[in-house]
Parts: structure tokens; C-alpha cells; sequence
């Protein structure tokens, strides 16, 4: 299944040992997209990786602006206003609802059902246009600054927040009523490419995939950071691990999302954007520093060696879909061709994130 | 001046009375016109080749002859106006249950779509891929159009429309159409792919496996009239429409033939998302366009049949029969597009075990039933 097909959500090879229609064995290749960002960054001071981080999973840009801000401001201790923390959550969950959305209808689409895509991408479309009053642009935002955020809301935002919200929750009945109770897709997933949760843990699956898989472990929950030790949200969980449980923790997940931005736009405070007295030239002190957030594809973290200087040491970034891929030579053997497709597309990736 | 109003009012009802009748009249032999105007059309079309022939003093096998090729030219250019009717239709359905437009560019909404797209097939670069069966390969979208330009052969289009009214008519058409797998087996094996290979592989098996609930689901209705020929079963059905006395029959029917005809939620053949193109992967141009013509010409075909044998086939009041005929084909055409559309593709081991397993048994079933119900009528005399 070569760079160029259809179904692999980009430039991703897996070479396939077949017996007839049953899966022997699978060789993924990936690389086809890598760009060298973590040896970029160590050309580039810390202000100007920010844009390079919205490339790796470029289907929630923010939420990547968002670990690596909060990344270094744990190096500068640096204290966030609160009127920008509740805007980075709002548009951390409109991203994860946008990347889920991706995700479940380009799943659907996979699965043969051609027009599941465009019913998402018709809602992703409005998360976009509220993004791109806000900071100018649709896909890669460059949004978050160390202390705050870039631009503030303008006064449009909030009345077409709100309306999105009451059309998402609409359009999420829609999808169960079309997709989750169809015969054809039910026998397509219930069932198929089975993730045990010791298998999860210990290929280290992260994110919805993991918690399909009965593993309760989720970045806000567990290590919480910026004000979502403050919101009240449920974590779902799948019993079974299939096709069919990843499908439902991502649909459920929007729901716990649509939750979150209305206690978040309920309690938007007045005030600053941006943390004052932080100089331009930023030098963090000599160390190593980590720090985590729940993207929609799962953990992603940054891993810094500072040097003193303006220019990291060496940064290394936890890529979820990089690290989620992995498990998916130890699931297909003994699955059919089709099976593959499916479980693929239920993983979730984006190749800007396997390859960076 | 009572006596001369009441004389010409009754002056004026008679007249009335006489254009009411004469314009019913007219409007009757309108209708007897148009139901008729193919019958009509060759008839005279025979009488003036006879009358040729007869001048010349040739035999009467020359007016067959010629009869022949304009049956063939009709059904050709029904098939063709079907493939490009339906090239744009469903491309304008599939739009409009996803929310877009489709193609409204090419003539007033995307009407010369399909002109646009003959054209452009036509011109396109021929490729026979490197290692491919050259015989095979060029020979394959030959032979899969032949079988469905056959089977056209036994269907009643409307009163007396039919081109060879065979005594056998379903019997033929499920011999004919059962060709239709051989070609798919020689694209796939020639064209030296590997996603070929399996496209055809599987949609041979796919064909195979369903063309048994289909001939089973059709012998209720035959077991009902009591003969193969279609124009007798389209007779049979003047009361009642066998829709409503085979239902079963009726949605294995639409199942087998959705599978039969290779499209969603069957389209494992051209399982775009696992199979670039399956079976049609290195076929480009002409060739190209000759599959996409045989796969419209069975969709309607499938739905002819369906409309014969379970819709009532022409009957229909007032209108002539031939558009009632078109009409409930369209609407079986809309039905499998709006299938194609909204449901996800089966896997193909849960096709064969639904073929095999689910299907057949049903069919049969349908068929004791059917059997029973005709022996108890026959009895009782209900």
C-alpha cells in the first residue's frame, strides 16, 4: 500500500505480506514527509519555532502552539492572564472538535461511505471561519505567545461561537443517526483490530486510542495544566478497543468539548492577553524541561535542553501519531485488506506529526 | 321570448356537447398515437422496406435484416443516452446529497457535462501498460459491453415494444447477463497490477455468488404468470402489481442486483479507498469509457427488469406506456444511486457469507412460499 493510495492519510507506506485476502505481516515506512523539524529548531530562537510547531499536526494547529508555549513558559515561569488562558482552551477544543471531525469523517469516508466527509468538513468549515477572524488564518495560526495570546476576540466571535455550538450539537445527532446505528458500518467495525489495554500501555498509546482501550489516562485529567483543573468534563471510555470503540470515544469526546467551551465562554473574564514583562529576547536558563497537553491525537509533548543561549540545545518533540503508529504492525496480521483501511484510518494520524 | 331562449339554449348545449365529444375523441387518438408511435414508426418502416424489396425482387430476409440493425441501432442509442444521462445525473445526485452543487459550469446547469466528459475520454492517450496481456487487456472492455446490449434484446419497453419477444425472455436475460463476469476476470488478470488482480478476483466472486438470489427472488413471479416471456408477465400484472404480492422477492431483488451490477455498498471491485480504481485501474480512454457504459447500461437494465417484473412494466393510466415505463426505470435508477451514496462499502467476506448464508435460503424460502400460495389458490379457489 504505497505512498500514493487513497486511504493512507497522506504520504505513508505499508508494505503487505498477503495470503489471498489475509494479512501475513506488515512493514510500515514512514519518512515520506519529514522535514527535520527538531533540527531546525536548533537554528531558530524560541519565539520563531512557533509557527513550525502548527506544521506537525496541521489538522489542530493550536493545540501544538499550546504545548510548546507552555513548554517554555514552565522554563521562564512566566504567569498566563486568565483572560488568555480561557481563550487557549476555547480554541484548544474547537481544534480538537475540528481534528476529531477530520478524523471521523475521513474514517467514515474510508469505510466507503463517500459523503461522511463532507458533512464534517461542512461543520469543520465554521471552526475555521471563527479562527481566521481571530488571528488571520485557516490552517496554520501561529496564535499562542509566550504569556497569553496573540489577538484578542473581536466582538463577532462569541454570538457565532454560540450559534456554532447549538449547530454542532445538531450536526453530532445527525452523524449517530446516519453512521452509528448503520448495519453495514457496525459489521465493518464492531470487532475489528482489537488493542488490549496491556497492548496499549505498552506500546505507549496515548489519546483516544488508548482510552478505547479501557486506559484512563488523559493530559488534563491526570497532569493538568492552564485552568482545566477548573472545568468540569468527563473523560469517555471504551470497553472493547475496536474500530468501533475509537469511533465512539472521538464522537463522545466533541460532546465533552461542546461542554467545556460553554463553562469557558460562561467565565471569560476581562482583561490582558498578555503577560507583561517578558523581554524580547528570550534565554531560557541551562536545563531539561517537558511538558504535555492533550492533543486530539493524543499526548504531545516537548522535550527541551536549554544551553543558556537563544536557541535551544536540542529539542525533541513526543509525537502522538508518530507513536501510535507503531502498534499497527502488531495489529493486522490476520485481518483482511479492507480491515487495514479501517484500522488505520480509526488510528487517527497525520503525517506531518509521524514524520515532523 | 321563452320559446326562443330555451330553443337556443338547447342549440347551444348540443353543440357543446358534440365539440366536448369530438375533442375526447381527439385527445383519445392523441394518446392511442403516442402510446403507439414506435409500434407505429416500425411498421411503416417495414412496410416501405418490403415494398423496396418487393420493387427490387429480392426475398423478404432483407427487410429482417435492415429491421435488425435499426432494432439494434434503437437499443445502442438507448444505451448510450442512458450512459450519458446518467454520467451527469449521478454526478448531480451524489452533489445534492452531499451538500454541493456538481458540475453547473459546462451549459445551463451542467446539462453538456456529459458532452464535455465524451470528449475528453475520447481524446485521451491510449496506455497498454508494460508486461500487461495485450489480447486480453484490448479484448476485455470489448466483450463486456456485448452481453448487456443482448439482453436489451427481450424488454418490454411498452405496448408491443419489444424486439424479439422470445418465449424464454428471463431466461435468456440471466443466461446473457451471467457473461458479463469473464470480461471482468480478463481485465483484472491482463492489466499486471496487483490492485487489478484483486479487483477482478473479487468482483467475479461478488458476481458470481449473487447472480443465485436474483434468478431465485425472479421465479416467484414466473411460478405467479406461469411462463418466461416478459410480455406475458407485464400482461399478468394488468390488476396487480407483484410488488405487492412477492415483497421478499422484491428486496432480494434490489440486493442482488445492487451486487450484480457492482455498485455500492458492493463495489468491492472498485473499492476506491483500498483499490485506487480495482479493476479499472490501467484502463484509460476508450476502454475506460466502454466500463463505465456497461456498468450504466446494466444499472439500467437491472432496473428495466425490475420495473417489468415487479412494477407492472408499462401499465400505467392515460399517459402512453413507454414513459410510464421510463419513469418507474428512473425511479429505480434514483433509488440505487441514492443507495451508492449513503451507505459504507461491506467487507468481502461479509458480502459472500450475506450472499451465501442470508440471501439464498431466503430466496428459496420465498420460493416454497410462493409455491404454496399458487397450489392453495388453485385449490380453494380464492
Amino acid at each position: 500500500m504505497g505512498p500514493q493510495h487513497p486511504s493512507t492519510h497522506g504520504v505513508f507506506r505499508v508494505v503487505l505480506q498477503m495470503d489471498g485476502e489475509i494479512i501475513k505481516s506488515g512493514n510500515s515506512v514512514v519518512g515520506y514527509l519529514h522535514r527535520g523539524m527538531e533540527k531546525l529548531a536548533e537554528a531558530r530562537t524560541y519565539p520563531q519555532f512557533i509557527p513550525y510547531t502548527d506544521r506537525l499536526d496541521y489538522l489542530a494547529g493550536m493545540c501544538n502552539n499550546l504545548a510548546y508555549v507552555q513548554t517554555i513558559e514552565k522554563m521562564l515561569r512566566v504567569n498566563v492572564p486568565a483572560r488568555a488562558e480561557y481563550l487557549r482552551v476555547i480554541f484548544a477544543e474547537l481544534m480538537r472538535i475540528a481534528s476529531h471531525l477530520v478524523a471521523v469523517g475521513s474514517f467514515v469516508m474510508d469505510l466507503g461511505a463517500v459523503t461522511g466527509i463532507v458533512y464534517p468538513f461542512n461543520h469543520r468549515e465554521k471552526i475555521l471561519d471563527l479562527c481566521s477572524m481571530t488571528c488571520g488564518s485557516r490552517m496554520t495560526f501561529n496564535y499562542l505567545r509566550f504569556g497569553g495570546v496573540s489577538h484578542d476576540i473581536p466582538w463577532a466571535f462569541l454570538p457565532r461561537l454560540n450559534y456554532l455550538l447549538d449547530y454542532l450539537e445538531e450536526g453530532l445527532k445527525e452523524y449517530h443517526d446516519l453512521v452509528t446505528d448503520n448495519e453495514i458500518f457496525l459489521a465493518r467495525t464492531k470487532g475489528v483490530g482489537i488493542i488490549s489495554t496491556e497492548l496499549a500501555k505498552s506500546y505507549g498509546l496515548t489519546g483516544p486510542n488508548a482510552r478505547a482501550s479501557s486506559v484512563n489516562y488523559d493530559v488534563r485529567k491526570n497532569h493538568p495544566y492552564g485552568i482545566y483543573p477548573e472545568l468540569a468534563f468527563d473523560i469517555p471510555l471504551g470497553e472493547a478497543g475496536d474500530v468501533f470503540d475509537r469511533y465512539m470515544v472521538r464522537m463522545l469526546e466533541m460532546e465533552e468539548s461542546l461542554k467545556i467551551i460553554r463553562q469557558a465562554v460562561r467565565d471569560l473574564p476581562e482583561g490582558p492577553i498578555q503577560a507583561v514583562g517578558i523581554s524580547k529576547v528570550i534565554k531560557p536558563p541551562v536545563g531539561e524541561y517537558y511538558h504535555s497537553t492533550e492533543n486530539p491525537k493524543g499526548e504531545l509533548g516537548f522535550y527541551i535542553v536549554s544551553d543558556g543561549t537563544t536557541k535551544p540545545y536540542r529539542l525533541q518533540i513526543r509525537r502522538p501519531s508518530f507513536i501510535n503508529l507503531a502498534i499497527l504492525d502488531q495489529v493486522i496480521p490476520g485481518v483482511k485488506l479492507a480491515d487495514v483501511v479501517a484500522i488505520l484510518a480509526s488510528l487517527d494520524i497525520v503525517l506531518g506529526e509521524v514524520d515532523g | 321570448m321563452g320559446d326562443w331562449l330555451y330553443t337556443a339554449w338547447k342549440f347551444c348545449l348540443d353543440w357543446a356537447i358534440r365539440i366536448f365529444f369530438w375533442g375526447l375523441n381527439l385527445v383519445s387518438y392523441l394518446l392511442y398515437l403516442a402510446d403507439n408511435i414506435f409500434v407505429l414508426g416500425a411498421s411503416f418502416l417495414r412496410r416501405l422496406l418490403t415494398w423496396i424489396v418487393d420493387y427490387l425482387g429480392l426475398s423478404t430476409f432483407w427487410v429482417e435484416l435492415v429491421m435488425v440493425f435499426v432494432y439494434l441501432a434503437a437499443i445502442l442509442a438507448i444505451i448510450m443516452l442512458a450512459a450519458l444521462v446518467l454520467m451527469l445525473a449521478e454526478r448531480k445526485i451524489s452533489a445534492f446529497i452531499q451538500l454541493r452543487h456538481g458540475p453547473n459550469r459546462v451549459g445551463f446547469w451542467g446539462l453538456l457535462q456529459p458532452i464535455a466528459d465524451m470528449f475528453k475520454l475520447l481524446t485521451k492517450e491510449d496506455i497498454i501498460p508494460r508486461g500487461a496481456d495485450k489480447l486480453i487487456f484490448i479484448l476485455a472492455p470489448a466483450i463486456v459491453i456485448a452481453p448487456t446490449i443482448m439482453a436489451y434484446s427481450v424488454i418490454p419497453f411498452g405496448k408491443g415494444m419489444v424486439v424479439t419477444d422470445l418465449n424464454l425472455g428471463i431466461f435468456y436475460i440471466f443466461a446473457i447477463t451471467s457473461l458479463t463476469t469473464i470480461p471482468f476476470l480478463m481485465a483484472g488478470w491482463s492489466a499486471n497490477n496487483k490492485y487489478s488482480l484483486l479487483g477482478g478476483m473479487r468482483s467475479v466472486a461478488q458476481m458470481v455468488s449473487y447472480e443465485i438470489p436474483l434468478v431465485f427472488s425472479l421465479l416467484g413471479v414466473v411460478m405467479i404468470t406461469g411462463s418466461l416471456q416478459l410480455s406475458t408477465i407485464v400482461e399478468a400484472q394488468r390488476g396487480i402489481w407483484f410488488i405487492f404480492l412477492q415483497p421478499v422477492a422484491f428486496v432480494i431483488y434490489v440486493i442482488a442486483a445492487t451486487a450484480e451490477c457492482n455498485r455500492a455498498p458492493f463495489d468491492i471491485h472498485e473499492g476506491e479507498s483500498e483499490l485506487t480504481a480495482g479493476v479499472y485501474t490501467e484502463y484509460t480512454g476508450l476502454k475506460w469509457a466502454l466500463f463505465m457504459m456497461t456498468e450504466y447500461g446494466n444499472l439500467v437494465l437491472v432496473s428495466a427488469i425490475a420495473t417489468t417484473m415487479f412494477l407492472g412494466g408499462w401499465h400505467g393510466p392515460l399517459l402512453p406506456g413507454w414513459f410510464w415505463f421510463g419513469l418507474k426505470t428512473a425511479l429505480f435508477i434514483f433509488f440505487f444511486m441514492w443507495i451508492r451514496w449513503t451507505f459504507p462499502r461491506v467487507r468481502i467476506d461479509q458480502l459472500m457469507s450475506f450472499g451465501w448464508k442470508i440471501l439464498i435460503p431466503l430466496s428459496l424460502a420465498n420460493v416454497l412460499l410462493t409455491g404454496l400460495g399458487i397450489y392453495l389458490f388453485g385449490m380453494k379457489g380464492w
